[in-house]
């Protein structure tokens, strides 16, 4: 099995920010708006480069969905920035009409998803957001996995025309994503090959996966980890293709049970391919204040719990 | 024929045109549909520098309108088919299915004239700076129209808009509000009374003028002198007053067919006193 080094730590924020630069200059119909979290979201260096093409609209993000949405219209590509929160349930219906019904061409860049947002607690940790994203027709839904996937969606999403969710997180974690990793909009990456149990990630889990496969390899458990970076459209595909050579499956991601990755493989395979699915998710919970590590052992969304749910995937089988 | 009376005569048959297909459908919003009907006619043969025979979604070079309150769709509707968008034909399938007459207008069946979904309030004030913002990323010198209800005006999202276009100089903007004092559930008055327009909008940094919406040369002199206010640095908002049910006797004066649509008879009764002057569809 491939051996994944970590080349080094940052966090996923920090490679939207020095994609948005590079689109910036390469391409001049790219747009920036942020509602007071410039700082957070790492669109400086754009604001500062591009002052003419960067909208500040303070704090006030149903406003900035909106203009977003009126910018296509001149046919300007708008990447809006602000925390996941703030990115998608605080402006819903904004989205809803103004962009998605509207088939508008904006990016929607939200960061500090999810549990390891940190000490900031629940107000702010979003862990609903893919599943509202999800169900908007028309949506593609992307969650990264670290600094260099997030450079390469970023990139990926300008040249995507419609409405995309692209989320990434506040921490900083392991740099590990091998740069002859391709980024294509809902294509799958195969991390490891394994043959006893399937581990579907996204997001920051995916480390979490390899972890916990380099660990199951060493119990004498075959884990295959497929990192699942774009929830919507589905790679039905991959996850097939893996199932049918493991038949059964562990979802892992920093979502709520609810409406996440695991319920749109279960629905892949509900339909095409039944097969015993365990679920590394967040439990129909709120999170709270604490260090992302505490968080994410607390809340079963470490390696650990990864390894236990594969486990038990296998028993099921 | 003066400019004015000639476009009287288009209204009075876009009027027939929204009792009719409100009628047909046995659904609608009339009431602001007919009130607004003057300013519509005025805008789309008028003022709009456009392009009806070749809509182009971008709006390059033409002026751009949108409707933010997008219930009043029929006198929207009418308007566009008969400035050219579409074949005035359509207007019969509004609110059937497979239609591209939307209930609220839409964007998703490719309705030549539509830029963006209204319908859910508040948004289109927003819609209007991103495109106002586009127009000047573009150079290109005209204007973005913005027409919202009064009752409207209770959404917060109207008032950030507000705050951003006063603020930052969005100043190729003339918002336009429909003020018939009127909402669903009653009087703005007594449902959330809105207090001075004028103020609110003076106070958000608004070029304020205020014009009568049922008086056709009252509405060409303001709008002209709207335009005349542009790129001096604010935004301009025009607060226009109009009567609920204009041209039809029984449904003026009151909030009641803010969302009905009339019978047969109503239908009959309202179409009387609407002169038929293009021909209906």
């Amino acid at each position: 099995m491939r051996n994944f080094e970590i080349i080094n730590i940052k966090d996923t924020r920090s490679g939207f920010g020095e994609a948005l630069l590079e689109l910036g200059k390469t391409n001049p119909k790219v747009v920036a708006l942020c509602a007071d979290l410039t700082g957070s979201l790492k669109m400086d260096a754009f604001a500062d480069a591009f002052p003419d093409r960067f909208f500040q609209v303070g704090i006030a993000e149903a406003n900035m969905m909106g203009i977003a949405a009126g910018l296509t219209i001149g046919g300007y590509i708008p990447f809006t920035g602000t925390f996941a929160n703030f990115s998608t349930s605080r402006v819903y219906d904004q989205i809803r009409q103004s962009i998605a019904y509207s088939q508008k061409n904006v990016k929607i860049c939200a960061s500090h998803a999810g549990l390891t947002l940190g000490e900031d607690g629940a107000t702010h940790q979003t862990l609903e957001d893919m599943g509202m994203m999800k169900m908007l027709p028309g949506m593609t839904v992307i969650n990264t996995c670290d600094f260099n996937q997030t450079k390469q969606a970023t990139l990926a999403i300008a040249k995507h025309e419609g409405p995309v969710y692209l989320r990434f997180g506040r921490p900083k974690v392991p740099n590990f994503m091998p740069e002859d990793f391709e980024f294509t909009i809902g294509k799958a990456l195969h991390l490891v090959e394994g043959t006893d149990v399937s581990i579907f990630a996204i997001g920051h889990l995916v480390w979490h996966a390899l972890e916990a496969a380099k660990e199951l390899k060493k119990q004498g458990i075959s884990a295959e980890v497929i990192n699942i970076h774009t929830i919507k459209p589905i790679d039905e595909k991959a996850i097939l293709k893996s199932v049918e050579k493991t038949g059964c499956v562990v979802t892992a991601e920093e979502h709520q049970i609810n409406g996440g990755l695991g319920d749109s493989v279960g629905q892949v395979l509900a339909r095409n391919l039944p097969a015993p699915i365990e679920y590394v998710a967040v439990m129909d919970r709120f999170g709270e204040s604490g260090k992302p590590e505490e968080l994410l052992e607390a809340y079963g969304l470490d390696a650990v719990h990864i390894i236990a749910a594969a486990k038990k995937a296998v028993t099921r089988n | 024929m003066p400019k004015a009376d000639e476009l009287k005569k288009i209204a009075s048959q876009i009027r027939r045109d929204i009792v009719r297909m409100v009628h047909g459908a046995s659904s609608g919003h009339p009431g602001g549909s007919l009130g607004c009907t003057d300013l519509f006619t005025a805008l789309f043969f008028e003022i709009l520098d456009h392009n009806p025979k070749n809509f182009d979604m971008n709006g390059t070079g033409q002026d751009i309108f949108f409707l933010s309150n997008g219930h009043i769709s029929p006198a929207f509707y009418s308007a566009l088919a008969r400035s050219g968008y579409f074949p005035v034909s359509e207007l019969g399938t509004f609110r059937k299915i497979h239609s591209r007459l939307q209930g609220h207008p839409a964007t998703m069946e490719g309705l030549p004239g539509i830029r963006v979904a209204s319908g859910s309030l508040g948004q289109g004030l927003s819609v209007s700076i991103g495109a106002a913002n586009a127009k000047k990323l573009n150079n290109d010198p005209k204007l973005v129209f913005c027409l919202m209800g009064d009752g409207e005006l209770n959404e917060g999202q109207v008032w950030e808009a507000a705050m951003y276009a006063g603020s930052k100089k969005v100043d190729n903007l003339i918002a336009i509000v429909d003020h018939n004092q009127k909402q669903i559930d009653g009087p703005t008055d007594e449902v959330m009374p809105l207090g001075s327009l004028r103020a609110k909008f003076e106070a958000f940094e608004f070029k304020v003028l205020e014009m009568d919406g049922n008086d056709m040369d009252d509405i060409m002199e303001t709008i002209t002198r709207a335009k005349s206010e542009t790129g001096k640095g604010c935004p301009v908002v025009i607060i226009m007053k109009t009567e609920m049910g204009m041209g039809v006797d029984f449904m003026m004066g009151t909030h009641k067919w803010h969302g009905v649509a009339p019978d047969d008879e109503q239908t009959e009764k309202a179409l009387a006193q609407l002169e038929e002057t293009l021909g209906d569809y």
